[in-house]
């Protein structure tokens, strides 16, 4: 038997709280606990140490990665959710947040309107890709912890802590099929911090990231465009242009642009943008905007030799 | 992933009264990339017959010129221009002929019987079998969601306005909901006087 269910499986006793033994039975026998005062986070426990149900068979993870691995078989029947554009970017004014808002299922548009961003508490974001139920889900069970760990300490956790919370967490669930690629965002004492962390327990400090099946496309508008020195509002344009790139070149990414801007104070949500529109008359007046839309045909409308209209023949 | 698959595309294809109309979206993917946004997937046969090619888009240009080649032997050999149903049994045939290593592409007719006024539709699988509808019919990435629409919108004896606002109605939503379509579309209704061929403002993402 694999490590982790000898670890985690049913052996409550240590654990005033713990309701993990029985996670999957009848309603009746959740306690209050479970379901009301703690937000269905209940059975984490005091110690902070999760214990989730397995399945009942000598290798549960291996039985796991069989059915909801798409890599492994496309036509196997749990999907996960996984195409996704998601960017950050720390830059002299804070740091930019710009996520698309497609879920896809197979070639199936599932829903346009995903919240990628996730508003852990006031001053740190947390960005999803990969499965959405784990990143939703450990990224408020990170806000739990760092509420605690303010009330514990008498002061706001740094991003590099709250990272490497996550990072730690993630790993001990390695091999278990947990699917998540985030970037953790904040402002603390050191100034504005990024962290990208994933499930496989990599956890990087840096500058520039862009995670997702588009952030192909999305770097490298970013890339031509980054400086550290960028305005507020041209670093917003930069971060919107880029996920639009992103949503119209990749299959998997799209519908509308969420933008954050995470700053001293703490966060700020900007805006929805419908991609679509980025395409043919671009955000309007907004700062950052320079006019006009971002489509390769529309900003070349009449200029391009092969327009044949355009070319004057009278000189 | 499904070789169908591999370029994304769909077509339609609708009856109305002594109208057909036929719409395909605009986009050439390589898997999950868009390549390009303005690769046409339906092309005339004769004045009053479109063939709409979803599938491999190299094989869509492949057998749109053997397509082109066989109606103008028929044209030659015949002297006249070749009937819808005529069309769609000689589409049949040339995909058949690949039985055992077939084009992957489906094909979808419309047209205007010339003799008899009458408005055709038809599609047919990968390998040439032809389905005759009196409705509607669609082929492509996005094809689930084309019955799906196409379901709910289609009337009987639509004229050729009504019959522009469905199939555009059709194709749009429905591209919408398929990762591997859209990108743009066009249009053509044919009646028996002229052909409109209208090309629509739709997500480019």
């Amino acid at each position: 038997m694999n490590t982790f269910v000898s670890r985690f499986a049913p052996s409550s006793s240590a654990l005033p709280h713990s309701k993990g033994a029985i996670a999957v039975e009848d309603d009746e026998k959740y306690s209050d606990l479970t379901w009301g005062s703690q937000a269905g986070f209940g059975h984490l426990g005091t110690k902070g140490i999760p214990s989730f149900k397995v399945p009942s068979l000598a290798d549960p993870s291996a039985f796991l990665r069989m059915h909801t691995d798409d890599y492994a078989d496309p036509s196997c029947r749990i999907k996960i959710q996984h195409g996704t554009t998601t960017l950050a970017f720390r830059f002299k004014g804070g740091i930019i947040v710009a996520v698309d808002s497609r879920a896809t299922a197979g070639s199936y548009i599932a829903s346009g309107t995903v919240k990628k961003v996730i508003e852990i508490n006031p001053y740190l974001l947390g960005t999803m890709a990969g499965g959405a139920a784990d990143c939703q889900y450990w990224e408020t069970y990170l806000g739990i912890e760092c509420r605690l760990h303010e009330l514990r300490n008498r002061e706001r956790i740094s991003v590099a802590a709250a990272s490497k919370f996550l990072s730690n967490l993630v790993y001990s669930y390695k091999g278990m099929g947990l699917s998540m690629g985030t970037m953790i965002c904040g402002w603390d004492k050191t100034g504005p911090a990024l962290f990208y962390v994933d499930s496989d327990g990599t956890r990087l400090k840096g500058d520039i990231f862009s995670v997702g099946s588009g952030s192909t496309y999305a770097y490298g508008v970013l890339d031509q465009g980054y400086h550290w020195d960028l305005s507020d509002e041209d670093a917003q344009e930069l971060g919107r242009r880029s996920i639009y790139a992103a949503g119209h070149r990749d299959a998997y990414s799209g519908n509308t642009i969420n933008l954050y801007h995470v700053k001293e104070q703490g966060w700020e949500f900007l805006g929805n943008y419908d991609v679509t529109k980025m395409h043919y008359d671009g955000p309007g007046n907004v700062p950052g905007a320079t006019g006009g839309g971002y489509g390769y045909e529309v900003r070349t409308a009449g200029r391009s030799a092969s327009d044949a209209d355009a070319i004057d023949t009278s000189a | 992933m499904s070789i169908m698959e591999y370029n994304g595309g769909s077509v339609v294809a609708m009856k109305g009264k002594n109208c057909v109309a036929i719409a395909s979206d605009l986009r050439l993917g390589n898997q999950a990339m868009t390549v390009a946004t303005n690769f046409e997937k339906v092309f005339p046969v004769t004045d009053s017959l479109y063939c709409g090619l979803a599938g491999l888009a190299t094989d869509v240009i492949t057998l749109r010129e053997r397509f082109r080649y066989r109606v103008n032997m028929y044209t030659i050999k015949e002297e006249r221009q070749i009937e819808p149903a005529t069309f769609a049994q000689l589409v049949s045939s040339t995909l058949y002929e690949r039985r055992f290593g077939p084009y992957f592409v489906e094909p979808v007719i419309a047209g205007i019987s010339k003799k008899t006024g009458e408005p055709f539709i038809a599609a047919a699988d990968l390998i040439g079998c032809l389905n005759f509808a009196k409705d509607f019919v669609v082929c492509g990435t996005a094809s689930d969601k084309l019955f799906g629409v196409a379901e709910g919108l289609w009337e009987p004896d639509m004229a050729a306005e009504d019959l522009f606002e469905t199939i555009s109605q059709t194709l749009m939503n429905a591209v919408d909901r398929d990762a591997f379509s859209g990108w743009g579309a066009i249009v053509h209704v044919i009646t028996p006087e002229k052909v409109i061929s209208r090309t629509l403002k739709a997500r480019m993402d």
